[in-house]
């Protein structure tokens, strides 16, 4: 990765690819494709992590949201309705979506104009003994909430998923 | 140097003593109309005579235990602490000591054999238990009040006897006239009490007021304060301050010279502070004790039923301020004032209870005046000093007058609720048992050497000659003088009852032909010819001595009622005499409604004849009877240089103020003298009301009455009156208060109440401006608001659509304001 | 051209406003999960780029914590779809509003 060159063009490449995911997500007619592009976007955003160095989160957005979230979602779409017929965008929020174009594109200016700091890249270096170390170290109480956060979870979405049984009993 | 704190003697078991007879009372008062129901009289009087039974043994137990230790030791009971104010200490605790310990048996004593009379007595009376409940009640009301170690359990006791005394004199209170008598000795005792109290406050304030000039506790050192010392906290008297309301506490501060000195020479309103707290507390014991002027609930106390007058009335209640005054002797020996005031008192209550005892023909009443007369005595003793014999006198009036009193109930009971001395007479034939303790107990009463009264009325009436704490001119000889003639008329009446109502021929209500030989035979002094009234007889004919003789003749006999046989009986009284006739008034004066009551005099049809009554009411009259005679043997003069037992029990308790006790120093001689003109006086009195009365033979009343001058007449009409004293309160206090009370009802209704009307009238104009001022601005004001917040609330509620989408709308916005003012405030 | 953090928080806005046009313009329940798992991405994205520059490893490890939390998050939100969908034969977001005031 010496030229910077190179080094652009293969950001770029990567935030092209994540945006435009982003896009046919937010503007698809098609709730299918927007699950592809769904996948696609987070793919992206792993391609990213690994850009900026951050090996381990780029495993893990691998991991977790490509090879879980991505499938449970399309798992979703496909037990939920029809494949294409719900896709299309809420009329009744036109306006919303104006909005929300207008606060990216204020962000954007935002970010032009207050020529934010390019930062100082820190050294290249193996980040997932450092994070091991870390979760187990200072942010061990953290690690400890969110396990039972997960526990939790699983436990309330199997509980839900299940539904109620007629006769009332959940 | 004298003792004044006993040695404290720890005896767990004296709180027994008040608290058996309490337990059966609160047995008998809750469940014992249903065990009345349920299992018969039986269950009721034997928990009922059994409780005091147990008292009367522990107080034995106690007595004796007493009686072993050494002189100056007291058993004490020390239950909790009751009342911790401030710096002032009131623990409920026990004491006995020699005074209270005799006090407590003799109480405990009679009250059992009173229980056990009531049995008989009482047998017919559909409210058994509660006479039995008020009773015991009674007996744990006393007990407390002998044996509280200080003055507030003292007054716990004094009140419960009050109240005991109301519901026993009400007892049956469905007759308007015994309810309105045991009102009269409640309204009256709380006169009394009310002086106490006061007394005791001031004594206190008094107390409280002086610092001590050194701890008492040491100062009179050695081993008494020492061994209370190691007897530990609870009985032993606050060292520096006037704070404990224990009896040899207050005596133990007294002996401080400063205090002594303070209560003594201070002055209030130009009476000596002590003075002032003695005559307070003299107050509370002429009411609680029936002496001049609060009396006049005594007599009408005989509404009761007879075991309750024995009870209450002589041998126990009334003594209560007898034995208050011996137990703060040593107030009363610091003020000579008050001693005099009290043995004077004490005098002149015995002459006057005693000339009216004279002439009264309900056998009840007559002991009632004798009591009254009595408790002079009493008083007289403990005025000039001579608290033992006071006690002493206690002791024997309570065996003898329970005795006459128990003796009358059962004549009572015998000639069927008659209580009218001349509807009596020879009894002795049919009620022998009766007659005979009457006699002895008459005989103690009147003062026949070697009964037991004569040991104790002649102590008094020496020691009252002898006395040299007496302030008036002559000193104690005009007591004595008073108090002679005052036991010459006991003597005389005394008799005079036992002779009316035992000897000659009986003359009761007996209907049909026995009647009218005996009554006709006009022999009966103050009743023969007046009795005859008939249909007969003309209306015009009464003289004034029937008249005057009508309203006794109906005293104490219960309401008028026409007998069924009317027209052929000599009994028949009022509806057949003249309608306006003086009989007629008279005998309507004071009294309640013409109810027939069940067993009304004359309403039985058929003869009846006196009965001797029950064993249990038999045995125990022997029983008073062999006391009345023996009971005085404890305490034999010095004269006879016999040992005087009950003198050296009692000397310790009064040690510590006999030095303030003075004789005027009379000879052996002048009381050998005395003593045999004390035999000539009840002897005097004895042939007297035999010569009058016996058999009712002697035509000399009668005849006084009936023709006698002027003079006579009038002393009659004051004296069978009660020398009006009655009518002179009731025109005095009660008229005086019912008017007093429609001045203060017309001030208040005229004057205070127009000015809370205007003022309520001002008030509610303003309310009525504040309620429109509120009505209209502030409520307009808040109906703003609130209207305000409604509108406000129904707009913002559309906002709440439930639709995620348009909150996240919402909150995306508002990011953006914040962004777009982040970035604002940057730039 | 360099590439520093200001790009990468272009890329980091541009996905969170298309998630929220996703939250805010999806009819379909499981389309708005999608934007919020973008607005999701979007906030992670930044995290790890302020830890790249200058910022330290707290970043990631909170990223870290993020990845966990939006995955039970997922989890529970689609579970939650699919009784919703169980209980009005549709996953019309706008159609759920029972518990409106």
């Amino acid at each position: 990765m010496t030229d910077p060159v190179v080094h652009a063009a293969v950001f770029y490449v990567l935030a092209a690819f994540t945006v435009v995911g982003a896009g046919i997500v937010a503007l698809s007619g098609n709730i299918v494709h927007s699950a592809f592009a769904l996948f696609a976007t987070l793919f992206g955003v792993a391609g990213l992590y690994a850009y900026l160095s951050a090996d381990l989160l780029a495993v893990v957005q691998m991991l977790v949201y490509v090879g879980g979230i991505s499938v449970l979602v399309l798992f979703a779409v496909m037990l939920t309705s029809g494949l294409s017929d719900t896709g299309h965008t809420n009329p009744a929020f036109r306006l919303a979506g104006g909005i929300a174009v207008l606060l990216a594109v204020t962000a954007g200016a935002f970010v032009a104009a207050s020529a934010v700091p390019t930062g100082v890249e820190s050294a290249v270096a193996p980040t997932t003994g450092a994070i091991g170390d870390a979760l187990l170290g200072p942010f061990v109480l953290p690690f400890e909430v969110v396990s039972v956060v997960l526990l939790a979870a699983l436990l309330g979405a199997v509980t839900m998923a299940r539904g109620w049984k007629k006769g009332g009993a959940r | 140097m004298h003792e004044a704190a006993p040695v404290l003697q720890d005896f767990p078991l004296l709180f027994l003593v008040p608290l058996l007879p309490l337990i059966g009372a609160v047995w008998n008062g809750l469940a014992g109309s249903a065990i009345q129901r349920r299992f018969g009289r039986a269950a009721i009087h034997v928990p009922a005579v059994l409780l005091p039974a147990g008292s009367f043994a522990i107080s034995l137990w106690a007595f004796l235990a007493l009686a072993g230790q050494p002189h100056g030791t007291a058993l004490y009971n020390h239950l909790w602490t009751w009342l911790p104010v401030g710096t002032l200490q009131a623990d409920a605790a026990f004491l006995m000591d020699r005074l209270s310990g005799v006090m407590a048996l003799t109480v405990a004593f009679v009250g059992t054999l009173i229980h056990v009379y009531s049995i008989g007595y009482m047998r017919d009376d559909p409210h058994y238990w509660r006479f039995f409940s008020y009773l015991n009640l009674f007996m744990f009301a006393m007990l407390t009040l002998v044996l509280g170690d200080n003055f507030l359990l003292m007054f716990v006791g004094w009140e419960g006897v009050g109240l005991c005394s109301y519901l026993l004199i009400a007892f049956w209170w469905r007759d308007r006239e015994k309810a309105a008598a045991g009102m009269k000795a409640f309204v009256v005792n709380r006169i009394g009490d009310f002086g106490f109290i006061l007394g005791v406050f001031l004594l206190f304030w008094g107390l409280m007021t002086t610092p001590a000039s050194r701890p008492v506790a040491a100062a009179h050192g050695g081993k008494a304060a020492a061994a209370q010392h190691e007897e530990g906290g609870a009985g032993t008297c606050s060292a520096t301050g006037g704070t404990s309301v224990t009896f040899r506490c207050v005596e133990q501060l007294l002996q401080d010279p400063v205090k002594r000195d303070r209560l003594v020479n201070h002055d209030i309103a130009g009476v000596g502070l002590i003075t002032l707290v003695c005559l307070l507390l003299f107050v509370g014991a002429t009411g609680k004790s029936a002496q001049i002027p609060l009396y006049v609930w005594l007599p009408d106390a005989m509404a009761g039923p007879t075991p309750v007058s024995a009870l209450i009335h002589a041998a126990t209640m009334v003594t209560a301020g007898v034995y208050m005054v011996a137990r703060t002797h040593f107030l009363y020996t610091l003020s000579p004032v008050a001693m005099t005031v009290v043995a004077t008192v004490g005098a002149l209550t015995a002459l006057f209870a005693a000339t009216i005892g004279l002439f009264q023909y309900d056998i009840k009443k007559v002991l009632a005046y004798s009591t009254v007369s009595q408790l002079g005595f009493m008083f007289l003793a403990v005025g000039v000093g001579a608290y033992w014999v006071g006690i002493f006198h206690l002791m024997t009036h309570a065996f003898f007058k329970a005795c006459l009193f128990l003796g009358s109930g059962s004549v009572i009971l015998g000639c069927h609720h008659e209580q009218d001395m001349r509807k009596m007479g020879g009894l002795r034939k049919l009620m022998p048992i009766t007659a005979v303790t009457y006699f002895l107990a008459t005989a103690a009463i009147a003062g026949f050497p070697f009964f037991s009264g004569f040991f104790s009325k002649d102590e008094i009436l020496w020691k009252a000659f002898d006395s040299g704490n007496i302030l008036l001119p002559g000193g104690g000889m005009i007591l004595w003088a008073i108090a002679a003639v005052a036991a010459l008329g006991t003597s005389f009446y005394m008799f005079r009852s036992y002779y009316m109502t035992f000897s000659g021929e009986y003359r009761g209500a007996a209907g049909g032909a026995g009647g009218p030989a005996l009554q006709a035979a006009g022999t009966d002094p103050a009743h023969g010819p007046h009795d005859a009234h008939g249909p007969h007889d003309a209306p015009g004919a009464l003289d004034a001595p029937g008249a005057l003789d009508a309203p006794g003749s109906n005293v104490g006999r219960g309401p008028l009622t026409p007998p069924p046989d009317a027209p052929g009986s000599l009994d028949a009284h009022g509806p057949h005499d003249a309608p306006g006739s003086l009989d007629a008034l008279g005998s309507n004066v004071g009294r309640g409604p013409l109810t027939p009551p069940p067993d009304a005099p004359g309403g039985h049809g058929h003869a009846h004849v006196p009965h001797e009554s029950p064993w249990s009411m038999t045995g125990v009259l022997a029983a008073l009877g062999f006391l009345a005679v023996a009971g005085g043997y404890v305490g034999l003069p010095h004269l006879w240089h016999l040992p005087n037992a009950f003198e050296a029990w009692m000397e310790p308790v009064f040690a510590g103020t006999a030095e303030r006790v003075t004789s005027a120093g009379f000879g052996h001689g002048v009381e050998w003298g005395l003593m045999g003109f004390s035999i000539v006086i009840a002897f005097g009195g004895f042939f007297a009301a035999r010569w009058l009365y016996k058999d009712a033979a002697n035509p000399v009343p009668a005849r006084l009455l009936a023709s006698g001058s002027r003079l006579v007449q009038g002393v009659h009409r004051v004296v069978f009156h009660k020398y009006y004293v009655d009518e002179a309160y009731d025109a005095t206090f009660v008229k005086g208060s019912l008017g007093l009370s429609r001045a203060l009802a017309f001030w208040d209704t005229r004057v205070v109440d127009g000015l809370v009307n205007l003022a309520g009238t001002i008030g509610c104009a303003f309310s009525f401006l504040q309620g429109a001022i509120d009505r209209v601005f502030v409520d307009g004001m808040v109906e703003l608001v609130g209207r305000a917040v409604q509108d406000a609330g129904a707009r913002i509620r559309r906002i709440q659509t439930g639709r995620i989408q348009a909150y996240v709308q919402g909150l995306a916005l508002g990011a953006l304001a914040l962004v777009a003012l982040a970035y604002l405030l940057a730039w | 051209m360099t590439i520093g953090l200001p790009q990468f928080l272009v890329v980091s806005g541009a996905l969170l406003a298309l998630g929220l046009y996703a939250i805010v313009t999806r009819k379909n329940a499981v389309a708005m999960l999608m934007g919020v798992e973008l607005v999701l991405n979007a906030g992670l994205l930044n995290l790890v780029a302020f830890s790249r520059y200058g910022g330290g490893l707290d970043g990631q490890v909170f990223a870290l914590f993020g990845i966990v939390l939006a995955a039970a998050e997922a989890v529970v939100a689609l579970a939650i779809v699919l009784q919703v969908f169980r209980a009005q034969r549709s996953v019309d977001a706008a159609k759920a509003s029972q518990l409106k005031e």
